[in-house]
């Protein structure tokens, strides 16, 4: 839910609950994009090539 | 034949062997499927469920699997943020623990809603005065962590690590998952409180009310407790039984006693926290709502005094003591018992906070409603449980999911022998032609 659904309010409740949602899910797609971005660029650098 | 995608250094059973396993583990799990269809197509009459139990066999089941789950967030958190990092030996296989559990209590629940093409309702259109919402969105994102946690493992297969983006990108996240971790610990610490605190909050059912911490009632602090003392001793539950089948020891003693004492210690204070609840709720809650203890274990055939002894003291204070004990945590045989103990405790506690709660009569012309699966609602929770195993048998055969693995079972020079008439699969380094002694 976001706050241009009609159902939503102005209140505690939905401001706690729906942004602990989003800030979670923020975390978890920030820190995916970052890996995702900084292997892309460590690979274009000629990293991972060898095996450990 | 698949040697190539095994680890190196290790053996694993002939494929025969293997896909004679799937194929028994899977038939189980096509007769879960089958009674899950049945759910789907026929609808929730395919259940014992009624008027009285509107929460059945599925919901004591998630609440168990979440709860036994809970070593994956809590071995998280002792390694990534707490530091322990004797634990990096075990945390995959916690993970991998954690993953399964989380999918089979999704899954579960997508059958229990009967409309599982409405699931995203919950998110859309949120209630947000319900436990039962926060828990949604906690176990949804928390799945979403045990996924980042479980993928790094995937790409570390022998094959795919070749390619250089697959290598760099599970380094990377191996790098940062403390911030994974941690997230999914905030998280579990949420979405296993609700679950507690949605017993603890209904008022009208004495058996399950306690009293409240702010807007919280003590079973929201238990569930969560109760987690993470009980979750990890079925991470060395499982762990044992796997080095049972694959008679291997497959993790070295001193990361089992870390954990065993960890769990122990957790699990002591859990039930003394339990202890001092049971007795404030039998002498001062439950009287002040016109009930008495033996109202609760009496006048029907299951629930008896047996059902609380057995919960707190045989699979609780026992397990405890005998897991805070060095010399009784050092013998293999006693910590396998003690975790026996454990898990039966807290499956336990989740059937009497799910099921004796429906169970109790509240009215004064009521009689206790007693329940007995069908057997559609025993086939799907067994699927989850065929799901896991069959993800452990495909995982342990081509992910390293136990890093000690390879130096505590060194490879004979028999098992080349066995290799090469293709008995086993074993995958030894080779090294590199051109290579001297010295440099390979």
């Amino acid at each position: 839910m976001f706050p241009f659904n009609f159902e939503w309010m102005w209140d505690m409740s939905h401001i706690v609950f729906m942004g602990g949602l989003w800030y979670a899910l923020g975390i978890l797609g920030a820190g995916m994009t970052f890996c995702v971005v900084k292997a892309i660029l460590d690979t274009a650098n000629g990293k991972g090539g060898h095996h450990h | 034949m698949d040697s190539a995608l095994i680890p190196k250094g290790v053996k694993r059973c002939p494929i025969w062997q293997f896909a004679l396993g799937l194929g028994v583990v899977g038939a189980v799990l096509l007769w879960g499927v089958y009674a899950m269809i049945l759910c789907w197509f026929k609808g929730l009459n395919q259940t014992n469920m009624n008027d009285y139990y509107g929460f059945a066999l599925w919901i004591w089941a998630d609440l168990a699997v979440i709860a036994l789950g809970g070593g994956a967030f809590f071995t998280g958190l002792l390694k990534y943020v707490i530091g322990k990092d004797e634990l990096k030996n075990i945390i995959n296989y916690a993970v991998l623990i954690g993953f399964i559990c989380y999918s089979s209590a999704l899954l579960i629940l997508a059958i229990d809603v009967g409309q599982p093409l409405r699931s995203w309702f919950i998110f859309w259109h949120a209630n947000v005065h319900s436990m039962l919402t926060e828990v949604a969105f906690c176990l949804s994102c928390y799945f979403c962590v045990l996924t980042i946690e479980y993928i790094p493992l995937i790409l570390e297969n022998r094959q795919l690590d070749k390619v250089p983006f697959v290598h760099n990108l599970s380094h990377t996240m191996h790098e940062y998952m403390a911030v994974f971790a941690a997230t999914g610990a905030f998280l579990s610490f949420f979405h296993q409180g609700s679950l507690g605190g949605v017993a603890g909050v209904l008022f009208g059912r004495p058996f399950a009310y306690r009293e409240h911490l702010f807007i919280w009632p003590w079973t929201f602090f238990l569930f969560t407790w109760s987690a993470a003392a009980y979750g990890p001793c079925f991470t060395l539950l499982v762990t044992r039984i796997t080095e049972k089948i694959t008679r291997k020891q497959l993790v070295k003693d001193t990361t089992i006693q870390l954990l065993a004492k960890i769990a122990g210690w957790m699990m002591f204070t859990y039930i003394i926290a339990k202890i001092i609840d049971t007795v404030y709720w039998a002498t001062t809650t439950a009287p002040s709502l016109g009930f008495t203890l033996k109202d609760f274990y009496s006048n029907n055939p299951v629930y008896g005094y047996w059902i609380l002894f057995a919960e707190i003291v045989l699979c609780g204070v026992v397990p405890a003591l005998m897991l805070i004990t060095p010399k009784i945590r050092s013998n293999r045989l006693l910590l396998t018992l003690a975790t026996i103990l454990a898990v039966i405790g807290v499956s336990l506690n989740r059937w009497v906070m799910v099921l004796q709660v429906m169970a109790v009569p509240v009215m004064s012309f009521d009689i206790w409603a007693m329940y007995y699966p069908s057997w559609q609602e025993v086939a799907t929770t067994i699927l989850p449980v065929a799901y896991g195993i069959i993800l452990i048998m495909i995982s342990y055969r081509y992910l390293p999911i136990f890093p000690q693995e390879a130096e505590l079972n060194p490879l004979e020079p028999e098992a080349d022998m066995a290799a090469a008439a293709g008995t086993e699969e074993t995958t030894e380094e080779v090294p590199e032609p051109g290579l001297t002694p010295a440099e390979a």
